[in-house]
């Protein structure tokens, strides 16, 4: 019995390696807190990644209050205008106005430290904002 | 002597080289999209500059407390499924004038379906949804009653844009977004968003 050929096994995988490249995204942070974000019905795709600015907000295990992650490390709320200003910083000046700051939070954070957070956005012009979601029901959001 | 053909490459080893690179980055990348709630924070104000005055009947105040439940007007208790068809409710009212559009006298909501109450909202271009939060609100709560109020207009903008292009609202707006050139869409989009205006106030939360 002749062995089958294994010529086209690289074009296959290579074909599977460039499907990947191309439908994912690099992961981009490690985090180092606990974020559960909660669901919505109602939501809307967040469009070009490099206009987007994650800040995560969640719990570290046995500690007490909200903890906030900038990009790889964990800060505090006054930090959050001096991450603005840098991310600013990467983007060219016309798409300043298109950035948006998405709040990817914990579903057991509570709103005193989200609003915070917008009050620091709000006092750096940083206006356009999004609330992470997942798709799913909302009852879950309630659920401990 | 004759010239040696040069040695093929052996390309055995091409399936492991590119399993390895597939299997780096399976590992590395993620393939979730962003989703989430999309919100316009208000520009900060001069202090001094005093708040316009709103009808009572105008202002739909919900409340979230600590204990996250949700008030609504200062005297009833729901459920977060009760909200979202109270909304609606308040907001294709259409009672009485609305603010005037481009110029035009104050004119009736003539694209409301609602119960025209004179004691609810004039005009879905007046009537107002303010929040209200407590800190230690659980955000979970929070987003809840967003997502609510966010579908509220939805459902009210889909239904409008049904009836007058025969497509929803999320379809337009999709299409438009594919399609920047397309100016009527654009406008197909802005003339909903202006009968549907999406007004949510958000008070600064209680201590």
């Amino acid at each position: 019995m002749p062995a089958i050929s294994t010529a086209s096994l690289p074009d296959i995988v290579f074909m599977l390696l460039f499907f990947f490249m191309i439908s994912t995204s690099m992961r981009e942070t490690e985090l180092k807190i606990k974020v559960k974000v909660p669901y919505a019905t109602e939501i809307q795709k967040l469009g070009r990644k490099n206009l987007v600015n994650n800040i995560y907000v969640g719990k570290i295990e046995g500690e007490p209050g909200d903890k906030i992650q900038l990009n790889d490390r964990l800060a505090d709320i006054a930090d959050v205008k001096y991450f603005i200003f840098a991310e600013r910083e990467t983007v060219s000046e016309d798409e300043v106005p298109l950035l948006t700051t998405s709040i990817k939070a914990d579903m057991d954070c509570s709103v005193g430290t989200i609003t915070d957070i917008k009050e620091e956005l709000r006092n750096v012009n940083a206006l356009k904002i999004n609330y992470s979601t997942r798709k799913g029901d909302i009852a879950n959001n309630s659920k401990k | 002597m004759g010239r040696h053909a040069a040695p093929e490459i052996n390309a055995g080893s091409m399936a492991d080289i590119a399993f390895l690179l597939l299997i780096f980055f399976l590992v590395t990348t993620t393939m979730d999209v962003d989703t989430g709630i999309s919100r316009k924070l208000p520009e900060k104000q001069n202090t001094n500059i005093t708040p316009p005055k709103l009808k009572e009947k105008n202002v739909f105040v919900v409340t979230v407390n600590r204990t996250n439940n949700i008030l609504v007007n200062g005297k009833t208790y729901v459920q977060v499924d009760e909200l979202r068809e109270m909304v609606i409710k308040f907001l294709d009212n259409g009672g009485g004038l609305g603010n005037p559009i481009k110029g035009a006298a104050p004119a009736e909501c003539t694209w409301c379906e609602g119960a025209r109450d004179p004691n609810s909202s004039d005009h879905p271009n007046k009537a107002v949804i303010s929040l209200e939060s407590d800190r230690g609100t659980s955000y979970g709560t929070y987003i809840s009653v967003q997502n609510e109020l966010v579908g509220a207009y939805n459902f009210l903008r889909n239904r409008l844009a049904k009836k007058l292009y025969g497509k929803t609202f999320d379809e337009l707006s999709r299409a438009s977004e594919k399609d920047p050139g397309n100016l009527n869409l654009k406008a197909q989009v802005d003339d909903i968003k202006e009968k549907y205006p999406q007004i949510i106030s958000e008070a600064e939360p209680f201590k």
